[in-house]
């Protein structure tokens, strides 16, 4: 068939779209992507939901009598807070970290068939594990209660800013990492290592001011340099902090200085990667086809 | 008239890795053997089609017809040239894909519906259409899991079949269901060539192509060999071959 129509019109385009607007523009598919992973998390299981709760309360257990009775970790005030304020949101980083990575594999039957963002999996996951950070968020909180804790807005504010640096700096390395998981999947499996070296990096099982005494202040610098650290301080500023006797005191001598311009820059440094992330992905994206 | 698809000297080249750790390759180049060879999957095809035209794409396994689909729907992105659409696509592609076993055949309703570009309203206002299509009775609410594996190709279908769209894709595979639902199908896929919907149908069926199609491309090796007439790409693409007449497409079961 010969045709004699006109040359192709400005509404021709490349028939799929791509980048984090777009999973932002279909917002109503990801929701429902976020809700069939919540939801079939504990389906068929009696008790539901309440594993979510049981999987923390176990685990700050294991770690406060491990840490705080058997080894006998006097030098730290209320030392289950001062671990389990830092692992909330340790566990949604490395969640995302983790789950993100694998995110594109394990949809491998939409992402090699239908034009999705496939940006939208390594994003539902890390929203995934935000709802997951709740539960242990509330469970922390009725046990900070117990220690004499009332909130203040500056802690509250240093909260939010921790739990929106580990949201950026997972998206972003589980971005890069879900493509090059699916490239080679021995990534997959350096993410599993690094995701278990990471709660050792953090200022959680030990206190910060160890950190001084043992390698120096030059060294704190560099330590300090890592956003997860930044994170833990910011969230022990704000449930940590107020359980202690002193809290002033507390401020003064278990923190570095400008904490709160810390947090900033790292947010900034983060929302950079986010973009390089971006970029990333969307370079590597066309060979994942073939590859999965 | 408008043009609908237009496919401008696409290429599509494939690595084939013969080894895939690095001890293998370590070996293989040792030995000098062939670490890794190319191929062109689609090899500089150009077509345009119109709004309104339903088209057929045929070619024997291993032609490179599910390769150019995936180009044409936005999957992949070709090497070279260029594929571009207008309006929205739909169609039986991946039908059923993303179901997820433990969430209910209404729940995953709304989910594949999103998933094939539906928003919630659109979801809801055919909702009674697609379960009615589906016709899987009581089990509408139970999981998807447990549904046999007619009742799960069902839903599918009844959910992309009811996807409004300016190109509507067909690919291979659509001997689903009893015959009643075939009929349902080839009903509603007849409603959809009469809207005057862009029809891409990919197919081994020629009954199906000839029913469906208006014109008919033919791909060899990745290359288009053949665009014109049905009746007489059919004839190309069985010149050549010794077909067995004692085996008709109906004994062999045709699509729909």
């Amino acid at each position: 068939m010969t045709s004699l129509a006109a040359p192709a019109q400005p509404e021709l385009v490349e028939p799929s779209a791509h980048g984090l607007h777009e999973v932002f523009r279909r917002r109503y598919l990801l929701r429902l992507l976020v809700r069939r992973e919540l939801n079939a998390r504990f389906s068929g299981s009696l008790l539901g939901m309440i594993w979510s709760y049981i999987n923390p309360a176990v685990q700050i257990f294991v770690y406060w009598f491990v840490f705080g009775v058997i080894m006998d970790m006097q030098r730290t005030e209320n030392f289950p807070v001062h671990i389990f304020s830092g692992m909330v949101v340790i566990h949604f980083f490395t969640q995302t970290f983790n789950a993100g990575t694998q995110s594109i594999v394990r949809n491998k039957q939409l992402v090699t068939k239908l034009p999705l963002p496939r940006e939208m999996f390594p994003v539902a996951s890390m929203l995934v594990s935000l709802f997951h950070m709740f539960p242990p968020m509330l469970m922390l909180a009725v046990v900070c209660v117990a220690y004499g804790w009332t909130p203040d807005p500056v802690g509250v504010v240093a909260g939010l800013l921790a739990v929106v640096l580990m949201a950026v700096l997972g998206t972003s390395l589980a971005l890069v990492f879900s493509v090059a998981n699916v490239l080679f999947r021995d990534f997959g499996q350096v993410v599993t290592i690094l995701t278990s070296v990471v709660r050792f990096s953090v200022p959680m099982i030990y206190p910060y001011t160890l950190v001084d005494d043992r390698f120096g202040a030059e060294m704190v610098g560099a330590y300090l340099t890592n956003p997860l650290s930044t994170a833990v301080l910011l969230m022990h500023r704000c449930f940590w902090s107020g359980t202690t006797n002193n809290p002033q005191e507390t401020l003064q001598t278990h923190f570095p200085d400008h904490l709160f311009e810390r947090a900033g820059l790292a947010i900034l440094a983060s929302l950079l990667l986010l973009v390089f992330a971006q970029i990333f992905f969307s370079r590597f994206e066309k060979r994942m086809p073939e590859h999965l | 008239m408008t043009t609908s698809i237009l496919v401008e000297n696409a290429t599509k080249m494939f690595t084939i890795h013969y080894h895939r750790t690095l001890k293998q390759k370590a070996v293989a180049m040792a030995r000098r053997d062939t670490l890794k060879e190319h191929f062109l999957a689609i090899d500089d095809v150009s077509f345009k089609v119109e709004q309104g035209e339903s088209i057929g794409l045929m070619g024997l396994n291993g032609a490179g017809k599910s390769t150019l689909l995936k180009m044409v729907i936005g999957v992949m992105k070709p090497d070279a040239g260029s594929v571009r659409t207008r309006g929205r696509m739909a169609g039986l592609i991946a039908t059923g894909a993303g179901f997820h076993p433990q969430l209910t055949g209404r729940e995953n309703i709304f989910l594949n519906a999103a998933v094939l570009g539906m928003g919630e309203a659109e979801t809801k206002r055919k909702l009674d259409d697609i379960i009615g299509f589906a016709d899987v009775g009581k089990f509408l609410d139970t999981q998807v899991g447990h549904y046999s594996s007619g009742m799960h190709a069902r839903l599918g279908f009844a959910v992309a079949i009811h996807v409004d769209s300016d190109i509507f894709i067909i690919d291979e595979g659509l001997a689903v269901g009893d015959k009643r639902f075939r009929q349902k199908c080839a009903q509603k896929l007849e409603e959809i060539r009469v809207e005057g919907r862009t029809i891409f149908h990919v197919s081994h069926s020629e009954a199906a192509i000839r029913r469906m199609c208006d014109r008919a491309l033919v791909l060899e090796r990745g290359r288009l060999v053949f665009d014109g007439e049905v009746e007489e790409g059919i004839a190309f693409l069985n010149k050549g071959a010794e077909l067995d007449p004692a085996f008709t497409e109906d004994e062999l079961g045709a699509d729909i």
